[in-house]
């Protein structure tokens, strides 16, 4: 029995001070990571706490039916801004979504190239723009050349904001599809473009769905590019040529006024659009969700 | 190498492929050395052989998949029919030459129904009751039809593992290829699915050339009429199966089949 025993180390043969000092670091630094995350939940529920708060009071039938009361005059609604925000996403749909996906669809499926690299750097660029620059771009493209502000600009504005996320939650979407369902298409005798079209995007589906409703909870509350696009307009515009009002325009504008009554109302409009991008927001969430 | 063994079969048999000095590559790699052999028409044929030795590439060039994979490329002849498949467009190819993979596919965002129309549908089959015909035809060719007839509608991927293989099968049934391509179609699978494949194979061969990749011996042996026997890339023995498994023609055959290697 020459072989020699191993015993295995008793807890009393640790090295304590070591291992006292691992714990410690180990819960400093679960600590910092739990209270950095929890930093950023209630900075969440602060904002919506203090709207509710703010605006809930304010928010009645008349702020959803009315139109804004002139200067001095208490009471009146939004009605106006609140159709102009939906009619300004629909717009921006149209600009942005058919470029944004049919853009990534080409980087998903045709830009393993320098152009696709390009294409993902330039979207990339572009989603970095602030706001403001783009809404000088559209106004120097759309508003000038009409010699006015409208409706169409501030789409327009907003539309161009969406691409660079359209483009590049498509090619993440369409990604996920494994190369294995394209070449079962393939493999039955069908073209490229029947593969991608009724194949591979409607697998993808749900994502893409999820992916432009998030795009548009994102620019739903863009302000800035929509200061000297689509303006602002204290009546109901007409068509798409005129200036039309916005949300986060009008909560701009009554929150730097001088008057108590308009402080209250912008803080219902606060209130109205972030429920606006959290309904957006969680109708995306609820769709990936149930992704097969 | 051993030319002699390389072609046993019956002359009056009619070829359905030919393959003259095929190789193929990925890159610079070359997965398959110099095939040369010619399969029968309405016969099963088995590909064995360890892992990377080449049977997939070699099946995958038959109806050029192969080349969908990046940088991947090939050279030499390969007849289906008499027809050079490099000179037809590779669409039209596909519809004569259908496969199946080693992982079943079905595709996720379609119905039982719907995947096996799949092919018809996007090919412009537009009659539904034609369709319906087809659809129904092809499951039951491929032994899937009394189990899902009453659940058509159900998505493709809610079915067991080896009745999403049999879906596939239909699937590449529905467009009536006159050669079936089976890439490993059991490695998923359990016993008893596979047993049920194996069963489909023997019949669907009246009507079918099929080609069949496998990692197991045995069914090999089951099923099919030829067998080639592959290694690193290179065609060692093709013959007879019955012969083959009772008396390889060559020693690196006989290693295989008896276990020593592989």
């Amino acid at each position: 029995m020459s072989a020699q025993t191993l015993a295995a180390p008793s807890y009393y043969e640790i090295d304590l001070p070591h291992y006292r000092k691992r714990q410690a670091v180990n819960w400093a630094a679960f600590l910092l990571t739990g209270v950095c995350a929890a930093l950023t939940i209630s900075i969440l529920f602060f904002i919506l706490g203090y709207l509710v708060y703010h605006g809930f009071s304010s928010l009645n039938w008349d702020f959803f039916t009315k139109l804004p009361k002139p200067v001095g005059e208490l009471g009146g609604g939004m009605a106006n801004a609140i159709v102009g925000t939906f009619k300004l996403l629909g717009l921006a749909t149209l600009v942005g979504v058919p470029v944004g996906f049919l853009g990534g669809v080409y980087l998903s499926e045709y830009g393993h190239n320098k152009i696709g690299f390009m294409v993902r750097y330039a979207a990339d660029i572009l989603n970095g723009v602030p706001s403001i620059v783009m809404g000088i771009f559209a106004y120097t493209v759309v508003v000038l050349p009409m010699g006015h502000f409208s409706a169409l600009a501030g789409g327009f504005a907003l539309g161009v904001m969406m691409i660079p996320i359209a483009v590049r939650s498509t090619e993440e979407f369409l990604r996920v599809v494994p190369h294995s369902v394209r070449e079962a298409g393939f493999a039955l005798g069908l073209p490229e473009w029947k593969v991608i079209s009724f194949i591979v995007i409607p697998t993808a589906a749900k994502g893409l769905i999820t992916g432009i409703l998030l795009d548009l909870a994102r620019v739903a509350g863009e302000t800035a590019p929509l200061l000297f696009t689509a303006f602002g307009n204290r009546f109901w515009a007409n068509g798409w040529m005129e200036p039309i009002a916005s949300l986060p325009v009008m909560i701009y504008t009554y929150a730097i006024a001088p008057y108590d009554d308009w402080h209250r109302q912008s803080w219902a409009a606060a209130l109205v659009l972030m429920m606006l991008v959290f309904i957006t927001s969680l109708t995306a969430r609820i769709l990936l969700r149930e992704r097969r | 190498m051993e030319t002699a063994a390389i072609m046993e079969t019956p002359k009056t048999d009619k070829i359905a492929v030919e393959v003259k000095d095929l190789n193929a590559y990925f890159g610079s790699l070359r997965a398959v050395k110099d095939f040369s052999l010619n399969m029968l028409e309405k016969k099963v044929t088995a590909l064995i052989g360890p892992s990377g030795c080449g049977k997939s590439t070699f099946i995958r060039c038959l109806n050029r998949m192969h080349e969908v994979t990046p940088k991947a490329w090939s050279e030499g002849q390969v007849l289906i029919h008499g027809e050079d498949v490099m000179k037809k467009d590779p669409v039209l190819l596909r519809r004569n030459v259908g496969m199946v993979f080693q992982k079943p596919q079905p595709f996720p965002s379609m119905s039982i129904f719907d995947n096996v129309a799949a092919g018809l549908r996007l090919n412009g089959l537009r009659n539904k009751s034609v369709l319906a015909e087809e659809v129904e035809k092809s499951l039951r060719d491929s032994a899937l039809w009394d189990e899902v007839k009453d659940h058509l509608n159900k998505p493709g991927t809610s079915l067991s593992g080896g009745q999403q293989q049999r879906l596939c099968i239909a699937r590449a049934l529905a467009i009536r290829p006159s050669v079936l391509l089976l890439d490993e179609p059991c490695s998923a699978l359990d016993p008893i699915s596979t047993a049920k494949i194996e069963e489909l194979i023997l019949e669907l061969k009246s009507n079918y050339t099929i080609i069949i990749v496998t990692h197991n011996m045995q069914q090999a042996a089951r099923v099919s009429d030829f067998t080639a026997f592959l290694l690193l890339g290179e065609m060692i023995e093709y013959g007879v199966t019955s012969k083959m498994f009772t008396n390889p023609g060559n020693k690196k055959t006989e290693d295989y089949i008896t276990g020593r290697f592989g």
